[in-house]
């Protein structure tokens, strides 16, 4: 019996190893085809290439929190919130109508970034509640339905939210009388200011967020509902306020994130979710979906790659910018399916 | 025992066929109302007709029915969520861009079958027939291309792969320019593709050689001929080994590849099956419908659009999914803005657009509201339809617990806490 099992077992064996490498040696070829290409781009025109890199950290940090967004729903229901791009893009919307129409601001002085400030916590406040709202009235009844059914859902809401957006903003882009040009110094016209104000109000916001997620009793709840649904009811978790929670959170910073993308872009439209949500989900999948770190670190590399592709030498330029994000998303999930930062898991029955 | 399942066998024999020829046969009595009978209606019901329920928006249609009967390959029998399905409607259309008019102003002349009238025109003049099959077959080859990095990773990955493949290809349709090679023409498009040619029926009298702009009527039949086809093939697939094969793997995955099911060829073929019905579609939409292909139709709304009619049909439901298909293609196409119109002329208020602008919000509650109460669709699948009526898991089940056990101590603590 042994005799007659033990060479196809062999032969199988030798087949995946041979499978892994061939895998690995593409994956290789890949990096080092990305690396020739950083390289040429540095030496062809630097201070284009640095130039472009620092405008893609400055969207790759706007990337970051929506990815956060992403990242967290999912560790908790593992539900991808399609809506999510198009939370962040009503946002925006609240934003900006905040900033401009409300406060009559036009240009992010002293006043104007108090102002910023201000239409940046309602926003938060608006889009938290209403991810919370669409989790009461929709995922909630579907936690126990087929996988399907909540992504369909999300899908809907996508359609609503756009719709929101249609109704407020207009079915055109829409460009908003605000200076975002900071002055200060700038360098091939990549302006170092910009960089402050979104590193400003991205790094609290992230540090803000490991501690709740890391150090409070909320956070440890988090984690648990996250890691075991059943188990954290038995140990007396309000499984559902959790959740509930993680979507306020999530909310919340694509609320931040729309506020943001308003000060350093000044005009925004009704789908404007679709695109960047759809990169901000790359971006948390590159991570490593489910992870923290993996979101802000996507979220940063897909910014970077985005600009670099967008404004180095050798770059394809903006009309080809979906497409390379893509294609490096496809090619991830041939070779490292778990993500930069994930971990690999085996389906449970 | 024998003799029952023979009969069941039999039935499922006959239903293949009944449900494609009662579809032609509602489809020819359409036709002969709208060729002999319309045109010689009072006005103002002529008029009627043509505002509510136009032969062009039955043509388009049928177009979108064979679209929503390949992603329900893909979706309602193997159950693997694509998001990116327009890519194939647009590969289907540029095949057809390539192989039945001039693109790029080339100077090459190519003809094969095409219709007589051409002979004398330049380009690639391909017959419809002859196109169907080679975009079909296109589109499956990048269907498989596109599913072979997927089929490692689980259900909510695999839509956005798919996603990100449909827009890899609009963004190409719309660039054009791939490696120096104008591909697609971008925003402008391939125009005059060749309208289909009858051939022999072109003989018949009142049959014209070639289906212009102004024979609609006649295109609904031809493109009734190939739902009709579409239907059959989803029939057929449906209840043999490969069909079977796909319902194992939507019910769950890990116990059909623990049967024998071959995952990765089952999952291929899925892929392979649902593409060629796109490529189909893609051809019949730019021949027969618009004449002209470009980049500005093949977006992400349009994927959604076709999963929509798919989920409100009932998802592996063919029946379903054809019934969804005609329903929201016409809201979309004409029943939408006419009953804006409609209500305008009723209240004398100007809010006609109103209704075309928040399409959004209508598809938007609808698959919000389909999804809370009716998840099988109007018309749920019969397997669907038996799982549903299941009792979900107690939370006590979930947790391992013992029915039995769990009953008791649920009434204990009922009791006790009157």
């Amino acid at each position: 019996m042994v005799a007659v099992a033990s060479p196809s077992l062999t032969r199988i064996r030798r087949k995946v190893r041979l499978g892994e490498t061939a895998g690995r040696v593409v994956g290789v070829l890949i990096l080092l085809a990305l690396a020739v290409w950083i390289v040429a781009n540095v030496i062809k025109g630097p201070g284009q290439f640095f130039a472009a890199l620092l405008t893609g950290l400055d969207n790759g940090a706007l990337y970051a929190l929506i990815a956060l967004g992403y990242t967290m729903v999912y560790g908790i229901i593992e539900l991808i919130n399609f809506a999510h791009g198009d939370l962040f893009m009503l946002g925006t919307v609240v934003s900006a109508n905040v900033f401009v129409k409300w406060l009559g601001l036009g240009d992010l002085g002293a006043a104007g970034l108090a102002g910023l400030l201000l239409s940046m916590v309602i926003a938060m406040i608006v889009c938290a509640l209403i991810n919370v709202g669409t989790e009461l009235v929709a995922y909630r009844r579907l936690r126990n339905a087929p996988k399907l059914a909540p992504l369909i859902t999300a899908v809907g809401f996508s359609f609503i939210f756009q719709d929101i957006g249609i109704n407020l903003n207009g079915s055109a882009p829409r460009n908003w009388p605000i200076t975002t040009n900071l002055g200060g110094p700038s360098w091939n016209g990549f302006q170092f200011y910009q960089l402050l104000l979104v590193a400003g109000v991205t790094l609290p916001l992230l540090a803000l967020m490991s501690w709740i997620v890391t150090k409070t009793s909320r956070g440890k709840a988090m984690r648990a509902v996250a890691s075991d649904q059943d188990g954290a009811r038995l140990m007396g978790i309000n499984v559902n306020q959790t959740i509930s929670f993680v979507f306020a959170l999530g909310g919340a910073l694509a609320g931040s994130a729309g506020a943001l993308w308003i000060a350093t872009h000044a005009s925004n439209s009704y789908n404007l979710g679709l695109r960047l949500g759809l990169i901000a989900f790359t971006a948390a999948v590159l991570g490593g979906i489910g992870n923290l770190v993996g979101a802000v670190l996507g979220g940063l590399l897909i910014g970077v790659i985005e600009g670099v592709n967008n404004g180095a030498a050798y770059g394809l330029g903006q009309q080809w910018s979906q497409t390379v994000i893509f294609i490096i998303l496809i090619t991830l999930m041939v070779f490292r399916p778990e993500g930069l930062l994930g971990r690999r898991t085996t389906e449970k029955v | 025992m024998a003799a029952v399942q023979r009969a069941s066998v039999r039935q499922q024999g006959v239903s293949r066929f009944v449900w494609p020829i009662s579809m032609l046969a509602i489809v020819i009595v359409m036709f002969v109302f709208y060729n002999n009978i319309e045109p010689n209606l009072q006005t103002n019901i002529a008029n009627g007709i043509n505002d509510w329920l136009p032969v062009a928006t039955f043509n388009e249609s049928m177009v979108w029915i064979i679209m929503a009967l390949g992603l329900n390959v893909v979706v309602g029998y193997a159950g693997l969520l694509d998001l990116g399905y327009v890519a194939f409607w647009a590969i289907g259309g540029y095949a057809a861009g390539w192989l039945m008019a001039q693109p790029w102003a080339n100077s090459w002349t190519f003809h094969l079958g095409s219709p007589t009238y051409l002979s004398q025109a330049p380009g690639i003049h391909v017959t419809f027939w002859l196109v169907l099959i080679v975009a079909g077959v296109v589109c499956a080859i990048a269907g498989i291309i596109i599913g072979a990095p997927t089929l490692r990773l689980r259900g909510d990955y695999l839509a956005l792969v798919t996603l990100g493949f449909g827009e890899m290809i609009g963004q190409i349709a719309q660039n054009g320019k791939v490696a120096g090679i104008n591909l697609t023409n971008g925003d402008t498009g391939i125009a005059s593709i060749d309208p289909i040619g009858t051939g022999w029926f072109g003989n018949l009298q009142g049959v014209p050689k070639v289906l212009t702009a102004f024979d609609d009527t006649y295109k609904l039949l031809v493109l009734a001929v190939l739902v009709a086809v579409c239907m059959f093939i989803s029939l057929r697939i449906r209840d043999g080994r490969l069909g079977r094969a796909w319902l194992a793997i939507r019910e769950d995955e890990l116990a059909a590849s623990m049967m024998g099911v071959p995952l990765v060829r089952t999952k291929l073929s899925a892929y392979a099956v649902g593409a060629f019905f796109g490529g189909l579609g893609g051809v019949g939409f730019a021949s027969a419908v618009t004449g002209n292909v470009a980049s500005s139709r093949f977006l992400f709304s349009v994927s959604i659009t076709v999963l929509l009619m798919v989920v409100l049909g009932g998802m592996g439901n063919v029946w379903g999914v054809t019934i969804g298909a005609v329903i929201l293609s016409w809201v979309n196409s004409t029943g939408l803005s006419q009953f804006g119109v409609q209500f305008d002329q009723w209240t004398g208020l100007h809010v006609a657009d109103k209704f075309q602008q928040n399409q959004f919000l209508l598809f938007g509650v609808v698959l919000v509201l389909m999804m809370l109460f009716r998840p099988g669709g109007l018309i749920p699948e019969k397997r669907t339809k038996k799982l549903m009526r299941e009792a979900p898991r107690t939370e006590a089940e979930s947790l391992g617990a013992d029915i039995t056990e769990a009953e008791v101590e649920d009434e204990i603590a009922l009791e006790e806490s009157r």
